[in-house]
């Protein structure tokens, strides 16, 4: 049942991120960014990472790609994609490219097995033990405010540098009511005038 | 009586009738909103409402369902046709299922086992409903998009804009509600009021005006029907919309009043929980207890199937209240202007959620540390504390300051001026309709 | 007083000069909303003198951080003499970056607040990148880091190019981050951990997964390589420094620069010096490449900012001369380098403030002609950091060169050495150009640099920074001996003295 349930959601996860690239419409583009964030978070599901999987449609579906969506409506109106979205030759290397690394990298896995990140993990019945024991969002939250508490303090300066910056940089007057400051001793007035000129 | 949990065949059957029984019981009462609303109305309008089709009326949403069905079904010439039929879709898919993840009434206990009152008790519960309810902008969006038309366009960029900023405000008034509950599934938010003996309406009282506030932005009902707006906007997003694909978007907005709904009995007025700790019932290490007596030994709990009855009779009442408050506010209350709908969801609700989680979680760890149990005396406290944020919350917001109307501002500026200069002027003389007109003015800027 | 992280608490003293530094930022934050709102200009005050009082108290917490020990390397975050040599770089760079900035900020009518919240922001980034020994700390340094400072890039709404080269460094710059990010996934993956003394460790004992392995350090590769800005992934480096504002253009060249280089340091020698016979050659092929190329090009500028970027990208192929060679001598001659060019870039791009009046206006090194004459000691000044840029002896530049010669010839990279010589004896050219102009050249007019706009406090920093460059180059003992303690602490070094014969 996981499996074939694995199955479904991996390819309308692959399926849509690939009607992404090939959408003909940004509309549609979008939507399927949608189902594919969507399918991964059932894949979350199946993994047994319910918080992360709500998480991720909350986050991404609900709220970045609504963003999206909303500048894709609001900016462009009238203006016709088409001939952006529009194929060309020179993609096809790139998509092989990308397909190559893709099939050398699942090639080389094995042996993964052995790789040290397997002795680090506890497998399927750890996870169902701390769900157990501190619920959905505990299994989370009880790292990420300890071992992790670095980064998400550090995320938290990130996040309000961004906003910041965004602000700066959308404002549409930049009205700073303090003037320039009365010119040094040196005679500078000439020298401001022409410049403010150019 | 065997307080195992149903499993195996039975179980499985169990779970069909819930999702049928959930379903039909979701459609119907959103069939009985709608006549419920327009007898509503006539009533607060003085008027009669529908009262030909059957006894009462009754069997008017059943006609107007068939009208709808019969109907044509229209295509704007110029419209997306898949986006356009995809919206209504959209739309009314998270509405219906998110009911799923709420407790509707008491353990029901069956020959085969006992049966918990719920379709899923998922382990994100209130997360669940959360996220999906973010993706139903999306319906309304798209439909507004697709439908090609000026109008219908505005509507949904309106609802877009409206539902991601009172998303934030809904989230987070419900933060409080999650440090109290320790959990985020219904069911043990629902036992956590039970075990404190006081639904969390009381002790949150703020996080609860702030999750109705948001809740009925989020469903875009009025005051907050910025995205339909039928006076500017025609009816915004659904303009272009007939037949069916219509009574879509109006099943999906009826369904997400009526999960709000639930999910207001539930997190404040605790779910289908009766005073009284006899009907208190939950699972601890696959037993059915009521709760522990005073050595921590648990002591079974006594389901019933009267008790279940009487509980989703509580839920339902509860839920049917709230219902009734949406409608009954739709008719009392004129419509914000969208810059105030924005100003107060950013501007109030924000920083106002923000601050009561830090009072909350400040009360909270106080009493932790100095040793009160959590309970009655427990929720007394917050319940005091609370009363204070929320009495400061309404008096800033009754000053006329942050939000009002123009009219409400001039008014006021005309009073201080009058107590100021002590100008004794009736309202009617020039002089007093100069400053009033120029108060106006200034409120408008 | 010692640390174990043991308690949370101990991630505060650890942190007490980022700390001090991200409050100082919201201040300057406040500070600038509260100014704009300001009925009374005449109350108001410069911004920058509040930044500037920030970056020396964190100065003066990253003294005190010496009486700081830690126990274990295993913390994400490093306290050790390494990341606070580090810090001085950093530190250093921000606060000449402040003194530079404000006349310009005032004359430019930047958003003051938010330019210098930015600012602040960025080192705090930059910091963090010093400090972590951690890949996702890293990672969210970068970010901090960078995302300030694309905004400071676009910040100057009057003009076009500033916006232009904002957007452009965002975009690739998100992309490279894109690569890095990956990277570490897959070094995640191979290893089973972020830790950088954990990964050391599984890739010294070779149990590592060898594919995902050398994919991952290859994409971290990708994204330290853009940051510092060798060729060939310096594509935005020219563009970005000509577009974005003056004194951004200073802070970003020493500051963005130095934190990259530290980071790359630390998880190349550290996390991966294990494999370090299989990622010297395409290092070695980045610095011979940025040298190369970025000294030829540099010759065709004729924009003084231009022209400095492309300089900027040839210090980091010196620079990634000490990584290829992955030595003590080297990464001392790092960072002794790093404290070098820090000082003199800015100093040379105050001065290109000062020509420029404020603004944009002067920047084709034709208009310098005449400016050393005028004015005899911005001109001597601007000579100095020029010449301790190509590498004259006397001067910091010179000595950092010897430095990273000798670490380069300690891992028997000759031929790199090579290229290193012959590239700065290249790099002669364009800056003594600049220089020939300056004094050779007649003026078009005989009163042109008789004003110019350079406060005091610029003046003052310009005086100390040639001074300290002078120094270096004449005492370079005492810095040595400080950046050769600090890379004890990072007590790696294995791979390449392994495999070296």
């Amino acid at each position: 049942m996981v499996e074939f349930l694995f199955i479904v959601f991996a390819v309308v996860a692959v399926g849509s991120a690939a009607g992404v690239v090939l959408a003909r419409s940004p509309v549609g583009s979008l939507l399927f960014m949608v189902a594919s964030l969507a399918s991964v978070a059932a894949l979350y599901v199946l993994l047994e990472a319910h918080f992360l999987a709500a998480i991720q449609v909350m986050v991404y579906a609900g709220a970045i790609m609504v963003l999206f969506l909303f500048v894709i409506m609001l900016l462009n109106l009238g203006h016709d994609y088409r001939r952006d979205l529009r194929l060309t030759l020179t993609a096809l290397p790139l998509f092989a490219l990308t397909g190559g690394i893709a099939a050398l990298l699942i090639l080389r896995f094995r042996g993964a097995e052995q790789a040290p990140i397997y002795r680090f993990f506890g497998g399927g019945d750890a996870i169902d033990a701390a769900l157990a024991e501190q619920g959905a969002v505990g299994a989370i939250a009880h790292p990420l405010f300890t071992d992790y508490l670095v980064p998400f303090e550090i995320t938290g300066i990130l996040l309000l540098v961004a906003i910041v910056g965004a602000m700066a940089l959308a404002k549409r007057h930049v009205d700073d009511p303090v003037p320039a400051p009365a010119p040094p001793a040196e005679p500078l007035a000439a020298l401001d005038a022409s410049a403010e000129e150019g | 009586m065997d307080l195992q949990p149903i499993s195996g065949v039975p179980a499985l059957i169990a779970q069909s009738a819930k999702v049928v029984a959930v379903f039909s019981v979701v459609m119907l009462v959103v069939a009985y909103t709608t006549l419920a609303e327009r007898r509503v109305s006539a009533f607060i309008q003085d008027r009669l409402g529908p009262n030909r089709v059957g006894p009462f009326g009754l069997l008017q949403p059943i006609a107007d369902g068939i009208k709808n069905i019969f109907k044509e079904e229209t295509f704007p010439a110029t419209a997306s046709r898949f986006f356009f039929a995809l919206g209504p879709m959209l739309t009314i898919m998270p509405a219906v299922v998110t009911i799923a993840v709420i407790p509707f009434a008491a353990p029901l206990p069956t020959p085969w086992g006992v049966v918990d009152m719920i379709v899923a008790d998922v382990p994100i519960g209130i997360l669940y409903i959360l996220a999906l309810s973010s993706v139903g902008v999306y319906g309304v969006v798209l439909g507004g998009w697709a439908s090609n038309n000026k109008y219908a366009f505005l509507g949904g960029l309106r609802a877009s804009a409206q539902m991601v900023s009172y998303e934030v405000a809904l989230g987070l008034s419900l933060i409080a509600v999650l440090m109290l509950g320790g959990n985020v599934t219904l069911t043990e938010i629902v036992r956590q009021q039970q075990a404190m003996g006081l639904w969390f309406a009381l002790p949150l009282s703020l996080a609860f005006i702030l999750f109705v506030i948001a809740a009925f932005a989020e469903t875009n009902r009025l005051p907050f029907d910025m995205p339909e707006a039928e006076s500017e906007l025609i009816t915004g997003y659904h303009t272009e919309y007939s037949a069916m694909k219509f009574s879509m978007f109006m099943i999906g907005e009826y369904a997400h009043m009526l999960t709000a709904s639930a999910l207001m009995a539930t997190l404040f007025f605790g779910g289908w929980d009766l005073p009284g700790s006899w009907d208190d019932a939950f699972w601890y290490q696959g037993q059915l207890i009521r709760g522990f007596d005073a050595a921590g030994v648990p002591i079974a709990a006594a389901p019933a199937v009267w008790k279940t009855l009487l509980t989703l009779g509580a839920f339902a009442f509860k839920t049917g209240f709230f219902l009734l408050l949406y409608i009954w506010i739709r008719w009392t209350l004129p419509r914000f202007r969208y810059d105030q709908v924005m100003q107060l969801g950013w501007k109030v609700m924000l920083p106002t959620a923000l601050a009561y989680i830090v009072v909350v979680a400040g009360t909270v760890l106080v009493l932790d540390l100095v040793g009160v149990p959590y309970g009655f005396a427990f929720g007394l406290v917050l319940t005091l504390v609370s009363a204070l944020c929320t009495g400061a919350f309404l008096f800033a917001l009754d000053r006329g300051r942050i939000i009002t109307g123009a009219a409400a501002v001039g008014e006021q500026k005309l009073l201080a001026a009058r107590r100021r200069g002590g100008l004794e002027l009736a309202p009617g003389s020039a002089a007093g309709a100069e400053i009033a007109s120029a108060a106006v003015v200034d409120a408008g800027d | 007083m010692e640390l174990d992280f043991s308690s949370q608490g101990h991630y505060l003293v650890a942190f007490v000069p980022e700390l001090i530094l991200t409050a100082l930022g919201m201040l300057v934050l406040i500070a600038g909303v509260s100014r704009r709102l300001a009925r009374d200009p005449e109350r108001s005050f410069d911004i920058g003198w509040l930044a500037l009082a920030g970056v020396l108290l964190a100065a003066f917490a990253n003294g005190w951080m010496y009486g700081v020990h830690e126990v274990g390397t295993q913390a994400m975050i490093a306290v050790d003499r390494f990341r606070l040599f580090a810090n001085w770089v950093l530190l250093g760079s921000a606060g000449l970056a402040v003194v530079m900035s404000m006349a310009y900020v005032d004359r430019q009518r930047l958003q003051a607040g938010e330019y210098y919240g930015l600012l602040l922001f960025s080192t705090v980034g930059m910091m963090v990148m010093a400090a972590a020994r951690d890949l996702i700390v890293i990672f969210l340094g970068l970010e901090l880091m960078s995302i300030a400072v694309y905004a400071m890039t676009a910040l100057n709404r009057a003009e076009r190019r500033s916006a232009e080269a904002g957007l452009k460094y965002f975009i690739l710059g998100a992309f490279a981050t894109g690569f890095f990010l990956y990277g570490i996934a897959l070094v995640y993956g191979a290893t089973g951990s972020t830790n950088i003394a954990r990964i050391a460790v599984e890739v010294g004992s070779g149990s590592a997964q060898p594919a995902l392995l050398a994919l991952g350090v290859g994409l971290m590769l990708v994204g330290f390589a853009f940051k510092v800005g060798a060729v060939p992934f310096h594509m935005w480096t020219p563009d970005v420094y000509e577009g974005a504002p003056t004194p951004v253009t200073a802070f970003m060249s020493a500051g963005v620069k130095a934190a990259a280089f530290v980071a790359f340091l630390r998880v190349f020698t550290v996390a991966f010096d294990g494999v370090w016979d299989r990622w010297w050659t395409i290092v070695w092929w980045l610095a011979a490449l940025s040298m190369v190329a970025a000294n030829l090009l540099a010759l065709a500028q004729l924009n003084v900012k231009r022209m400095l970027a492309y300089s900027s990208i040839a210090h980091a192929g010196y620079l990634l001369v000490a990584i290829v060679a992955a030595n003590q001598a080297a990464a001392a001659g790092m960072l002794f380098y790093l404290l070098v060019y820090a000082v003199m870039n800015v100093g040379a791009f105050g001065i290109v403030l000062i020509v420029a009046n404020q603004g944009e206006d002067r920047l084709l090194i034709e208009d310098y002609a005449g400016f050393g004459q005028q004015q005899p000691l911005l001109g001597v000044l601007l000579t100095i950091f020029l010449l301790s840029l190509a590498g004259f002896p006397g001067t910091g530049g010179f000595m950092g060169k010897i430095y990273l010669l000798q670490g380069a010839m300690g891992a028997h990279l000759v031929w790199l050495s090579v290229v290193l010589v012959l590239t700065t004896v290249v790099s002669y050219g364009y800056y003594l150009r600049l220089a020939w102009y300056m004094w050779m050249s007649e003026a078009p007019t005989p009163d042109v640099f008789h004003q110019v706009r350079a406060p005091i406090s610029m003046r003052i920093a310009l005086l100390a920074a040639a001074a300290l460059i002078l120094y270096l180059g004449v005492f370079p003992d005492a810095a040595l001996e400080m950046a050769r303690a600090s890379v004890d602490a990072l007590t790696a070094f294995g791979g390449s003295a392994a495999a070296t014969p």
